[in-house]
């Protein structure tokens, strides 16, 4: 029981959190316009998630000019994608439990 | 058990933006019937007005003087290229307007990847039907058209529906069989471009649009 819920990742706990992991795990890059529409949140919500999973060395950002035009775009790092598996068969494992 | 089923909700949601954020669902299954028709149309049009009632192409092209089926071939390539505009189109206009109605956007990450990925093979086809079409290997043209446009559909399946991805592989077999049967272009053109979009497009609505 404790082992369980110790792969609980506390980093993933928000919505908003496990929807940016969830866009990274399968899209090599995203910038940060198309996380916002698909993710339906606000531009300083979404910032500030990806700041604290920046932070922690889940995901990588990268800037870059389009044109004249700054643009950010994010991936995640080969620890944030351990990580975030481990955290989804927590889940599971979580379900299968009870 | 609160916790059991905020876990079922979490998974729920990783589940759905995995799927949305890497699959482009706004194509709309709808198009693939107008698709369908618009190819039948193009065809019954140049069986009629073009070709004076012959659908076997090549053997008119045998059959008459070089200086007009020239201007016979170039009536048949407008007519093809009218077809594949207007199909373009449909497709675009019927897929911003699921998006619309969805309230999603159609320019994504994805809906590029799709693009791009679908237009690789598409243009190549598009060139080497051209060379095909000058070098006067009218019997090639129809094959050269289906197998590349499978190709295309195969490429573009990973970012779409996964049914464009078999769609594709029946455009491919199809081509692959009016090559070794020359002189039934016409017919296969309308099985490959016409009959299967509108039951692909049918179906597809049916499963997910109705």
């Amino acid at each position: 029981m404790k082992d369980l819920i110790s792969n609980i990742n506390k980093v993933f706990e928000s919505r908003v959190r496990l929807g940016i992991m969830s866009v990274l795990m399968v899209n090599e890059t995203f910038d940060f316009n198309s996380l916002k529409d698909t993710l339906d949140v606000t531009d300083g919500n979404l910032a500030s998630h990806l700041k604290a999973l920046e932070e922690r060395g889940m995901i990588k950002v990268n800037k870059q000019f389009i044109g004249r035009k700054p643009n950010t775009s994010y991936s995640a790092t080969d620890e944030g994608i351990a990580e975030f598996r481990q955290h989804l068969k927590a889940l599971e494992n979580l379900i299968r439990e009870y | 058990m609160k916790s059991e089923s905020k876990s079922i909700e979490d998974i729920k949601a990783i589940r759905k933006i995995m799927e949305e954020s890497s699959r482009f669902l706004s194509l709309s299954g709808l198009s693939g019937v107008f698709i369908g028709v618009t190819a039948i149309t193009g065809a019954l049009f140049a069986y009629l007005f073009i070709l004076d009632g012959s659908i076997f192409c090549e053997e008119y092209f045998r059959n008459h003087p070089a200086e007009e089926t020239v201007i016979l071939k170039w009536q048949l390539v407008a007519d093809a290229f009218f077809v594949l505009v207007l199909s373009v189109l449909l497709a675009l206009y019927f897929s911003i307007k699921k998006a619309k109605r969805d309230g999603k956007n159609f320019m994504t990450p994805i809906s590029r990847r799709l693009l791009i990925n679908l237009l690789i093979p598409l243009a190549t086809g598009g060139v080497f039907v051209s060379v095909l079409l000058l070098q006067n290997q009218i019997q090639l043209i129809v094959p050269g058209f289906l197998i590349f446009y499978g190709l295309s559909l195969v490429n573009a399946g990973k970012f779409t529906f996964g049914e464009i991805f078999y769609l594709g592989i029946l455009e491919i077999i199809t081509g692959l069989i009016s090559a070794f049967l020359p002189g039934w272009g016409m017919l296969f053109w309308i099985f490959g471009f016409g009959v299967l979009h509108i039951i692909y497009g049918l179906a597809m609505y049916r499963k997910y649009e109705a």
